[in-house]
C-alpha cells in the first residue's frame, strides 16, 4: 500500500509547515496575513484591511456590499474550503501562532473548541451592544461561551419535518405532531408496504444532539470562567428515552439507517425511499443543489413542524448555522469586530442570501419582515414555509451549550448510533457507553467532571 | 567515497587532492537527495518524536511527560482495537493476495500467447489507478442504487449484501485492497519466474516431472525470495492501512469510525482534535508495532528467505 508513503509525506508536510511557521516568527506571514491574495477586489486600498475566511456561496457579493458601504475598513476575503477543510487550516494556524485570518466563519458547534485554545476574541465590548437586539437569545447563546460572546450570528437551521405529499396521500396519513404518533404512522406506512419514514444516520451527530435537546436534555454544562469544570450528562433519562425510541424505530424497520448527505442517500430521497426528512431550514437549498425536486419528485415536497414529546410544551431545535468570529491573531480587533458584525448584515446581502436559499438568516429584522414571512417557497410548491414552520421555530429556539469537547463528542456519538443501528446495543446502553467515553476524554484533557 | 582509500597510492599530495575533489563530487551528487531527505524525512520525524514526548490537554496546556503518551497509547482501547483490526486484516489479506497473485503469475508464465500479454496488462491495471479513485469507484460499485450488486443478486431473488455496513466492511475493504494490489505482486512474481533458468525445466521433464511437480518443486521454491519480499511489503502497508477506509468513511461513517485503524486514529488526534503530540506518539507506537511484526515474521522465516540479510 502506498498509504505509508502518502501518510509520511502528509505528516512531513504538516509538521514541516508547523515548524516553518514557528521559526519564521512573523517574518513572511501566511496566507491569512497578507492582503495580496484576496479573492475580491479592494477599491479603497488606503483603508484598514481585514482578512476574512468564509465559504458562503455568495461571499463575494456580501464582501463587495460591505466594502462599498465602508470607507475606513475593507475586507480581503479568501475561500479556503468549506467546513472541515477550513477548520483544519484555521487549527493549524492557531497551533502555529500565525497565519490565521482576522475574521473567520465558524459554525456554532466549533466556537467553544477554538475559544478554549484562546483563538477567539470576546466581542462583548467590541460592538455587541449595538447589535444585541438584532438576534434572538437562542442565537446569542449558540455563539457564546460562558459570559463571552465569540461570534456574530449569521444564519441558523431551525428544524422542521419535510415530507412528501405524494407518499402521505398514497397511504392516507397526515404529518404526525408527536413522536408517539410518528411511530404509529410509520408502522401504518410500513404495514402497507410503504417506504421508511425517517432517517437515523450515524454520520449526523449534530442532528441526533438536536433530538436530545428536544426532549429537554441538557447534555453539557460549561463555563470557561470556572476553570476546568465541565458538566456531562449524556446518560440522562431524557437522552435514554430519545435513543431507546430511535433504537425501537430502527429495530422495527421503520426508519433508514444509512449515512446522510451521500449520493446513496440523495438517490433514496429522490426515489421516494423516505416519507420524511427531519431537517433544518437550509435543507431545501441543499437538496435542490443535489438535484432533488427537479425530476419525478418535483412539486411533492411540503414542510410541517417537528413532532414533539410533549405537545403542551413544544421545544424548538436547531441544526447547523454559522457565525463570524474574530481571531486573536487579528492585528486590529476593533476593525475586525466591525467586519464580523457588519459583513452579511446589510439588507441587500441578507436578501440575496435568503431569496436564493443560501442561508436562513437569524437577523430579526429579516425574520420579522412581512416579505420573508409571506414568501412562497418554490421548493415547497408555494407553501409559506417561513411563516408556517421555520420562523416560529427560530423564535422559540433557546440555544445549546457547546463545549471544547465537541469534536470528540461527535465522534463518540457517531460510534454509538452506528452500534444502535447495528442492533448491537440498546439506546440506554449506548447512552451509558457514550457518557463513559466522553467523561474519560474530558478527564484526560484535564477537566474536572461534575 | 570510501573507494578512494582502496586505490593504489602514487604520490601522497596528489592522492589527497584527488580524494578531496572526489569527496566534493560525492557530496555534490548526494547533496540534492540529502537536502530533501533531511528536510522532508529526518527533520519531520525528529520533530514528531520531540512532539510525542509532550502531553497536550485542553486544560493545563502542554507539559513534558517523556514516554507518557506511549504508555497511554498502549493502554488506549482505540489504539489497541485499531492494531488488532489491522493485524486480523493482514492475516486474511496477505495469504489471499499472495495466493491469487502467485496463481496468476504461474498461469501467465506457462501460457505464452498474445492473450496472456493482454491479461497481464489488465490484471496490473488496478495498480495504476490511484488508491483514492479506486476506493471511490468501489464505493459506487457497492452502492445499492448505483452499483450492479443489487441487480445481480436480485436476478437470483436474493438481497444484495451491503459491503459498507458494519458487519461486512471488513470484506468490502479486503476486496478493494486485493483488487488493487494483486496485480502489482503478480508482476513481481512473474518477473521472478521469468528469471528462472529454463534448462531446469528441461532437466526436470527429462527426469519425468509433471507440470504440477515443476510448479511445486522448482518454480515456487525459486520464487520464494520474491514471495517473502511481497509479504513484507504487504505487511508493512496493511498495518499502516489508511487511504481506503478514510475515503470510504465519507460513504459509511457508521461502519468506519475515526479510530478504525491506528493511522486513522493518529489523523483524528492530530488534525481534528488538535492533539499533534498524541497523534505523533500513536504514529511512533504504530511504527514499533510494525517493526515487531516484521521482525517476528523474518525471524520465523530466517532459513529460507535472505533478501534482507
Amino acid at each position: 500500500m502506498k498509504t505509508r508513503k502518502v501518510f509520511a509525506a502528509l505528516t512531513a508536510l504538516a509538521f514541516a509547515g508547523v515548524l516553518a511557521s514557528c521559526t519564521g516568527g512573523g517574518g513572511g506571514g501566511g496566507g491569512g496575513d497578507s492582503a495580496s491574495n484576496c479573492e475580491n477586489e479592494i477599491k479603497k486600498p488606503d483603508a484598514t484591511i481585514v482578512t476574512l475566511w468564509a465559504w458562503y456561496p455568495n461571499s463575494e457579493l456580501v464582501v463587495d456590499n460591505f466594502n462599498e458601504a465602508n470607507d475606513d475598513v475593507q475586507v480581503c476575503w479568501t475561500n479556503v474550503g468549506a467546513g472541515g477543510e477550513a477548520y483544519d487550516k484555521f487549527q493549524t494556524a492557531i497551533s502555529a501562532g500565525s497565519g490565521a485570518p482576522d475574521v473567520m466563519m465558524v459554525e456554532a458547534d466549533r466556537i467553544a473548541t477554538f475559544q478554549a485554545q484562546g483563538a477567539l476574541v470576546d466581542l462583548k465590548d467590541l460592538g455587541y451592544q449595538d447589535v444585541k437586539d438584532n438576534f434572538s437569545d437562542g442565537a446569542w447563546k449558540d455563539v457564546s461561551v460562558g459570559d463571552g460572546v465569540y461570534g456574530a450570528p449569521i444564519d441558523g437551521g431551525p428544524m422542521g419535518m419535510i415530507y412528501r405529499t405524494d407518499i402521505f396521500k398514497e397511504y392516507g396519513i397526515t404529518p404526525p405532531t408527536t413522536w408517539a404518533e410518528l411511530e404509529s404512522t410509520a408502522q401504518k406506512v410500513k404495514d402497507a408496504g410503504g417506504p421508511w419514514f425517517a432517517s437515523f444516520a450515524a454520520n449526523q451527530p449534530a442532528y441526533v444532539t438536536a433530538l436530545f435537546y428536544q426532549n429537554g436534555a441538557e447534555p453539557f454544562d460549561y463555563d470557561p470562567s470556572k476553570e476546568g469544570e465541565i458538566g456531562i450528562e449524556l446518560n440522562s433519562p431524557e437522552i435514554k428515552e430519545v435513543l431507546d425510541y430511535w433504537a425501537g424505530l430502527v429495530e422495527k424497520g421503520l426508519v433508514g439507517t444509512e449515512d446522510q448527505f451521500t449520493p446513496e442517500y440523495i438517490a433514496g430521497v429522490i426515489n421516494g425511499k423516505y416519507s420524511t426528512y427531519l431537517s433544518a431550514a437550509w435543507a431545501p437549498g441543499y437538496l435542490q443543489g443535489a438535484g432533488v425536486g427537479e425530476g419525478a419528485d418535483a412539486g411533492v415536497w411540503a414542510v410541517a413542524p417537528m413532532p414533539q414529546w410533549d405537545p403542551a410544551s413544544p421545544i424548538a431545535i436547531n441544526w447547523g448555522g454559522s457565525a463570524f468570529s474574530v481571531s486573536s491573531q487579528a492585528k486590529d480587533p476593533q476593525a475586525a469586530a466591525k467586519v464580523a458584525f457588519g459583513v452579511y448584515a446589510d439588507q441587500a446581502s441578507l436578501d440575496d442570501g435568503w431569496k436564493n436559499q443560501i442561508i436562513f438568516p437569524l437577523n430579526v429584522n429579516v425574520l420579522d419582515s412581512q416579505e420573508f414571512l409571506d414568501y412562497e417557497v418554490p421548493f415547497f410548491s408555494g407553501q409559506q414555509a417561513n411563516k408556517d414552520v421555520y420562523v416560529p421555530a427560530a423564535n422559540a429556539y433557546k440555544g445549546m451549550t457547546y463545549t471544547p469537547l465537541g469534536q470528540y463528542y461527535y465522534s463518540a456519538l457517531t460510534k454509538q448510533v452506528a452500534a444502535i443501528n447495528d442492533g448491537a446495543v440498546t439506546g440506554s446502553q449506548a447512552a451509558d457507553a457514550l457518557q463513559a467515553d466522553v467523561v474519560k476524554y474530558a478527564e484526560e484533557q484535564g477537566f474536572t467532571v461534575k | 567515497m570510501t573507494l578512494t582509500t582502496a586505490r593504489p597510492l602514487t604520490k601522497k599530495g596528489h592522492r589527497r587532492s584527488t580524494s578531496a575533489r572526489q569527496n566534493l563530487f560525492g557530496w555534490m551528487f548526494v547533496g540534492p537527495f540529502g537536502v530533501i531527505f533531511l528536510a522532508l524525512l529526518v527533520l519531520p520525524i525528529g520533530f514528531a518524536l520531540y512532539l510525542s514526548l509532550f502531553q497536550k490537554s485542553l486544560i493545563g496546556g502542554t507539559r513534558f511527560v517523556l514516554f507518557g503518551n506511549y504508555l497511554k497509547a498502549f493502554t488506549d482501547p482505540s489504539f489497541l482495537d485499531g492494531v488488532w483490526f489491522v493485524i486480523r486484516f493482514s492475516l486474511v489479506l496477505i495469504p489471499l493476495q499472495m495466493a491469487i497473485s502467485l496463481a496468476i503469475a504461474l498461469m501467465l508464465d506457462i501460457v505464452v500467447t498474445r492473450f496472456a500479454r493482454f491479461s497481464r496488462l489488465m490484471i496490473f491495471l488496478p495498480y495504476a489507478i490511484p488508491t483514492v479513485i479506486g476506493a471511490l469507484m468501489w464505493g459506487f460499485l457497492y452502492s445499492d442504487n448505483f452499483g450492479p450488486l443489487a441487480e445481480i443478486f436480485g436476478f437470483f431473488g436474493a438481497a444484495a449484501p451491503d459491503f459498507l455496513s458494519r458487519g461486512l466492511i471488513f470484506y468490502g475493504l479486503l476486496n478493494i485492497v486485493t483488487w488493487q494490489w494483486a496485480g502489482y505482486y503478480m508482476i513481481i512474481l512473474y518477473a521472478a519466474l521469468q528469471g528462472i533458468d529454463p534448462t531446469l525445466y528441461e532437466a526436470a521433464r527429462i527426469d519425468g516431472a509433471s507440470q504440477w511437480q515443476i510448479i511445486w518443486r522448482i518454480k515456487i521454491p525459486l520464487v520464494a525470495p520474491a514471495l517473502l519480499l511481497i509479504l513484507v511489503f504487504a505487511l508493512i502497508g496493511t498495518l499502516q492501512f489508511f487511504n481506503e477506509p478514510k475515503i470510504l468513511q465519507q460513504l459509511a461513517a457508521g461502519a468506519i469510525p475515526d479510530d478504525f485503524t491506528p493511522n486513522m486514529y493518529a489523523y483524528q488526534q492530530a488534525f481534528s482534535l488538535a492533539n499533534y503530540n498524541y497523534g505523533a506518539a500513536i504514529s511512533f507506537a504504530l511504527g514499533a508495532v510494525v517493526f515487531v511484526c516484521v521482525y517476528i515474521f523474518l525471524f520465523a522465516t530466517r532459513k529460507r528467505g535472505s533478501f534482507l540479510s
